[in-house]
């Protein structure tokens, strides 16, 4: 044959309104997708080699890997979206080791029906959380599948960061004397999905708490002997304190009426019969610092946007060791434990 | 917050606590009949402030608790029936039936949703009209006008594919059941704060005198049952039998008059099954002959369904208020929350369930699984 033969209609490939289960066919119209709304929300000089790998250069030393998934109904909400989610719950993951945030990979699933509209809107989304992150999107994966069979979109994300030398920050380095540190008030994203999905309004002005925390973490490092970070999503701020418990052996004691919590989610889990402590956070972190240089990292917390409400909220004990108590509102004494499953609002 | 922040008042707590050492000379067991002021008192370690005189124990108030396993049973062969929506509130689907929970159920192709009241069913009937939807209509006096409204308004809006599976009980023939016993120990009641709100506390007047024992209409917040168990503490001390209202914030003699008038046209008293307890005779509601069509289990041919409770689970006893849950050989071995074999430990309100979740380092435990 001496003229190229090809089967594709020569048309130009129409503009779609909602994802096709084309988009994931690997085709032109994937192609389309990729060239069109990926590409221009995340350039980039390794992204843009469209290579089905990133090539980086990467520092000697330590690095951080670490993957998450998201799915979130609705995919936008109060303070923020799936893809914001995905960017800083990655990136803060990475942060909570004290490494530097550099790059994400993100893989979306995608339920076919799928506005354009709103995945640009997702997109952007990262686009901006990510410059604000100072990360870098340089590799991603789209797959399309039938209706029903997703809900409307996940997200996957994985992130490398660089652990500066010196830096031991995990969940089992918690010490006995050493000081317990919330960011700020705990519940905000747990309750604002919440009364988005139910379309029930606790007042107003409650949003999502999603926000990256690295800046934070460093300044933290920087002030002093910080042991252990933890971002409390899933689970909330018990949840974690229960597992920093458990991995460090040792005891902590809470101090209920020092856990900031705003009234707007103190009054939704009073209707509910849920714990705020069990609620989830997409911006908040929960630290054990070394008591001599407590006041210095919680000063140099009050200066980062993400740590302007941070307080002290107990301390790690030798005693009771794996186990987190409370000091209760009216001064008894109770143990905090970790939920079997996710809170349920309770009959009365 | 109003109405919340000044009945958990840390120095308020320790001065009511303060008057109960000062009131008390001898020992006294005192029951709190709801499973949510069992949850508060072990949420707040209220008993951490107590004298060693004063010995709280857990009763029989617990809705989803008391709600036998034949009841469970029953409403996972509803949900597991084609074109039904079952609607249940949040904590009873974790309930575990003779064959696993309601999100077991769910995962196995039901359609099982939460609701946080039985008129959001009337929404989801409207929306869905060729699936049959059914509200599990469980609780005590405090839920039963919401879910009589809820069928009172199914038949004025022509709702045809909604039913209720009814499983309501009485605090009242509960109390007396227990002081009947002839192993009782209960010397004073804190009463149900939430049911007095709905029906007053008129019933509760001949009780007291008649087993001469004190019943306090008692709240749910930390102030409020210090100031329960002080009331109560003091007719003890003082040899008085009164009902006595500590909760006058929310409830009055009579009650919500038009709920318990909702209540009394659809619903009438039957005796019921209570787990862990047995048959108490008229301490329950069913739908009225005029509701009968609105009956799931008139609606849905389900057979007999029997179902034996272990026969290690001591929950009747704790319910009763003669035994702890760390009195039970399974307590925190075989019987946890993730695996719980019976009426107590199987909602947060539940006396086992409360004791394992809040208060396990107060007393010993056998096994420490969980704290992990």
């Amino acid at each position: 044959m001496s003229t190229s033969f090809t089967l594709s209609c020569p048309l130009p490939v129409t503009r779609h309104k909602t994802i096709v289960l084309g988009h994931g066919s690997g085709g032109r119209l994937t192609a389309q997708l990729v060239r069109e709304l990926f590409l221009p929300a995340f350039d980039n000089p390794a992204l843009r080699k469209l290579d089905d790998q990133a090539v980086l250069n990467v520092a000697p030393g330590r690095i951080a890997l670490t993957t998450d998934s998201y799915v979130v109904t609705p995919l936008f909400f109060p303070g923020g979206d799936i893809g914001r989610l995905a960017v800083n719950g990655t990136v803060n993951d990475l942060a909570m080791s004290g490494a530097r945030p550099l790059y994400l990979t993100a893989a979306f699933i995608i339920e076919e029906g799928l506005t354009l509209e709103d995945l640009q809107r997702v997109t952007q989304s990262m686009s901006l959380s990510a410059a604000e992150a100072g990360v870098t999107i340089v590799t991603g994966d789209t797959k399309v599948v039938s209706r029903g069979c997703a809900d409307k979109l996940f997200i996957t994300t994985a992130g490398v960061g660089l652990v500066p030398d010196g830096i031991s920050i995990s969940a089992s380095n918690g010490r006995a004397g050493d000081v317990v540190i919330v960011s700020g008030p705990v519940g905000d994203h747990g309750i604002t999905i919440w009364s988005t999905r139910e379309g029930i309004d606790f007042a107003g002005g409650l949003k999502s708490d999603t926000a990256p925390l690295h800046a934070l973490m460093e300044a933290m490092i920087g002030a002093g002997d910080v042991h252990v970070l933890r971002d409390p999503t899933r689970g909330g701020l018990g949840t974690s304190l229960c597992e920093i418990a458990a991995s460090s052996s040792v005891g902590i004691e809470l101090d209920a009426n020092a856990v900031p919590v705003r009234e707007e989610v103190k009054a939704a889990c009073e209707i509910l019969g849920m714990d705020p402590l069990y609620v989830a956070n997409e911006g908040r972190l929960v630290a054990m610092v070394a008591e001599s240089s407590a006041e210095r990292v919680l000063r140099a917390m009050r200066r980062v946007p993400q740590g302007r409400d941070a307080c002290r909220i107990g301390r790690v004990v030798a005693e009771h060791a794996g186990m987190v108590l409370v000091k209760t509102e009216v001064g008894g004494s109770r143990i905090l434990d970790v939920p079997f499953a996710e809170q349920l609002p309770r009959i009365c | 917050m109003k109405y919340v922040d000044e009945y958990r008042d840390r120095k308020m707590a320790n001065k009511v606590a303060a008057e109960i050492h000062r009131a008390v000379t001898r020992p006294w067991a005192i029951m709190e009949v709801c499973g949510g002021q069992t949850h508060s008192i072990v949420k707040y370690g209220i008993d951490y402030l107590l004298p060693k005189e004063v010995e709280l124990v857990h009763g029989p108030g617990c809705p989803v608790c008391v709600t036998p396993l034949e009841m469970i049973d029953r409403a996972h062969a509803i949900a597991r029936q084609p074109d039904v929506i079952f609607c249940s509130f949040g904590d009873m689907l974790r309930v575990p039936g003779s064959h696993g929970d309601l999100f077991q159920v769910k995962a196995a192709g039901a359609d099982v949703r939460i609701v946080y009241t039985p008129l959001d069913c009337l929404r989801i009937a409207a929306a869905n009209t060729s699936k049959k939807v059914v509200f599990f209509a469980i609780g005590f006096e405090t839920t039963a006008p919401a879910n009589a409204m809820a069928v009172w308004q199914a038949r004025a809006q022509r709702i045809r594919n909604f039913s209720v599976l009814v499983s309501q009980v009485l605090v009242p023939p509960a109390i007396a059941g227990i002081l009947e016993a002839p192993e009782n120990r209960v010397q004073a009641f804190l009463g149900p704060g939430h049911v007095c709100a709905v029906m007053g506390y008129r019933e509760y007047e001949p009780i007291a005198p008649r087993y001469r024992t004190p019943i306090v209409i008692t709240g749910f917040e930390p102030i409020d049952l210090l100031e329960g168990t002080l009331m109560a503490v003091r007719q003890l001390e003082q040899g008085r039998t009164e009902v006595e209202n500590q909760y006058g914030r929310a409830v009055t003699p009579d009650g919500n008059v038009d709920a318990q008038r909702m209540i009394r046209r659809v619903f009438e008293v039957c005796d019921r099954a209570w787990r862990g307890i047995g048959v108490i005779p008229k301490s329950g509601y069913r739908l009225n002959d005029e509701f009968r069509d609105f009956d799931a289990e008139r609606m849905f041919e389900l057979g007999s369904i029997h179902a034996p409770e272990p026969a290690i689970c001591i929950s009747g006893q704790v319910l009763r208020g003669l035994k702890k849950p760390h009195d039970c050989p399974a307590f925190g071995r075989e019987c946890t929350p993730q695996n719980p074999l019976g009426a107590t430990m199987v909602s947060a309100e539940g006396a086992c369930a409360a004791y394992y979740n809040y208060g396990r380092h107060l007393v010993k435990v056998p096994s420490a699984a969980g704290i992990s």
